[in-house]
């Protein structure tokens, strides 16, 4: 094994998250096999960054410059295209974020190279990687093989733990070059979805809801029931898309990321997308019909059952506890 | 204008069972609905909305067998202009970048000012086709867009980020854009216009030999390694105990 490039994912001055799992996960994969892990920066003034990555990774490539003071995938694109002929890398890691995802497939067509997403798993194979990852939400695993270098793996966010380390990569300073001619997209500007309602991430207690709660004439059977136990009502992206609550309590990595006292998941599958997003709750109940929904590998309590019979009765017995 | 949308017919498996088949590679998908991948969908009505404010052409096309002729069907239902099928005979086990080969072969030698894609496709969960269509096009793209705006020469999207951020871009037409879920909301097809699409042709095209750098080695069931204390009994009892824990953690 050669190198393992990893590419940083940050924004608005702040590393994210995924970068340091990512790290994690590639010195795993390269420790046995003698390879090196490369933490590859592009930024404008990003020079504060570089001690926390330094720890993390053999090597920082940082190439700095006006053309990548916003993420733009064009720019993040050619810049690796010729850090890859030049590193000539076993592995590029990228995350399946947002970013990743306007950057990895284009870069895996221009680099002529095997692509694998939202990876959860990977280990080195005699020639190249296999790579393990979810299909139908998470309700199965493929693995795939990818038998040429490099190996392009888009790494799902919050999967891997990351773990401190105490390297002292020597960081190269590296010039990508003109990275902006011929550019055919352009920033604009960074919008936050604005919270004018409830904040759900300030609850003690939260309800959510999901794609089990099938139709909008049932939502008055949850909010009810969250109103009498001091809950506020959250939910999973399709009750969102739905129109059914407003974007601003979705949970999960698109959404918000909550740590309530009391969580309680009704009709929720548990796709990663949320998991991300509630994991951190002290304390979590799932109600769900599928004994084999995710949600139940993150719940600390469990009913299989349909929420829409166990609603009525639980508000009935709620009553008789508290008069 | 000329808009294309890249349409997928999936197995609806939100709230089913899902088994892998014999061959261990595949799921068995005869007891499985299908339906327009969910994505797809708000691609379609983003589509029929660039139509009616600049009086475009929505072309549809699909790979898949011939029953991906359904959601062709619904598209033009809804308003879609022409639909065309790829065979995918000989695509078995085709990576999602192969995939991509086979329709940029389609799209080549045709003129599309906007090609629209679903952002993630519910069955493999990739989001790999529509910017990796947009590299074999040689266009640029944006992924993960909740809103377009059509302009001279161009569109200005927002693109979903994690943590409620919105990339805001600009790209120049022609380009690729995903759709996310949620940016809209799809109509529902007329009775008028179901019996108007089911008398309309769809081309029918043969694809392309696929090109994949990756191979499919096996899917399986993972094991939940549940911790959860799972309550049991009826309905009844499974809420009296579930109550007597809400009153534990101080929510009664």
């Amino acid at each position: 094994m050669s190198s393992i490039l990893v590419l940083v994912e940050h924004r608005q001055g702040a590393i994210r998250d995924v970068t340091f799992e990512m790290l994690t996960a590639a010195r795993k994969l390269a420790a046995p096999a003698g390879g090196k892990v490369e933490a590859v920066l592009f930024g404008d003034g990003c020079d504060a960054m570089l001690p926390g990555l330094q720890s993390q990774a053999d090597r920082v490539v940082y190439a700095a410059g006006p053309a990548f003071k916003d993420f733009n995938y064009e720019s993040y694109q050619k810049a690796l295209v010729k850090l890859v002929a030049e590193r000539k890398p076993s592995a590029v890691l990228i995350a399946n974020s947002a970013f990743g995802t306007d950057l990895g497939p284009s870069l895996a067509v221009a680099l002529n190279a095997g692509l694998v997403s939202d990876a959860v798993a990977f280990t080195k194979a005699d020639s190249g990687f296999s790579v393990s990852r979810g299909m139908y939400a998470g309700k199965l695993v493929a693995d795939w093989s990818v038998g040429s270098e490099p190996a392009v793996i888009m790494v799902r966010q919050s999967n891997f733990k990351p773990e401190p380390a105490s390297l002292s990569g020597e960081v190269v300073r590296w010039e990508a070059g003109d990275v902006v001619s011929g550019g055919k997209t352009k920033f604009l500007s960074l919008e936050e979805v604005p919270t004018t309602g409830i904040d759900i991430t300030k609850a003690t207690i939260v309800v959510g809801i999901g794609r089990g709660i099938k139709e909008a004439k049932n939502m008055p059977l949850v909010q009810e029931f969250a109103k009498e136990i001091g809950a506020v009502l959250a939910a999973s992206r399709p009750v969102v898309d739905a129109g059914w609550l407003p974007k601003e309590v979705q949970v999960g990595s698109s959404g918000k990321t909550i740590k309530p006292k009391l969580y309680i998941a009704l009709g929720i599958s548990g796709a990663f997308q949320h998991i991300a997003g509630m994991k951190g709750a002290d304390t979590i109940i799932a109600v769900n019909k599928d004994p084999k929904a995710p949600i139940f590998s993150v719940a600390h309590y469990g009913i299989v059952d349909d929420l829409h019979k166990v609603i009525p009765v639980l508000r009935t017995k709620i009553k008789e506890l508290a008069s | 204008m000329e808009i294309a949308v890249c349409l997928k017919r999936v197995p609806d498996t939100a709230e089913a069972d899902v088994k892998v088949d014999a061959t261990g590679k595949d799921i068995v998908r005869d007891k499985l609905a299908s339906t327009i991948n969910e994505a797809d969908n708000y691609a379609l009505e983003e589509a029929l909305l660039a139509k009616e404010k600049h009086s475009a052409n929505v072309t549809l096309v699909s790979v898949g067998s011939q029953p991906s002729e359904e959601v062709l069907r619904m598209g033009m239902a809804k308003g879609a202009t022409a639909a065309a099928r790829i065979d995918d005979a000989g695509l078995g086990g085709s990576d999602s970048i192969a995939l991509a080969g086979v329709l940029a072969a389609w799209f080549k030698g045709k003129s599309f000012d906007l090609i629209v894609c679903g952002a993630i496709a519910s069955d493999d969960g990739n989001s790999q086709v529509g910017p990796a269509l947009a590299e074999l096009l040689g266009l640029p793209h944006a992924a993960y867009v909740t809103k377009l705006d059509i302009q001279a020469g161009k569109v200005v999207v927002k693109r979903e980020l994690e943590g409620g951020f919105l990339d805001v871009k600009e790209l120049a037409l022609p380009c690729v854009v995903t759709i996310q879920t949620g940016g809209n909301t799809p109509r529902y097809a007329s009775i008028m216009g179901i019996k108007r699409a089911g008398a309309k042709a769809i081309e029918q095209a043969a694809s392309v030999k696929p090109d994949s750098r990756t191979q499919l080695v096996r899917v399986y069931v993972p094991q939940v390694v549940s911790a959860a204390q799972m309550f049991e009994g009826t309905t009844d009892e499974k809420a009296t105990k579930l109550a007597t824990l809400l009153k534990e953690k101080g929510a009664v």
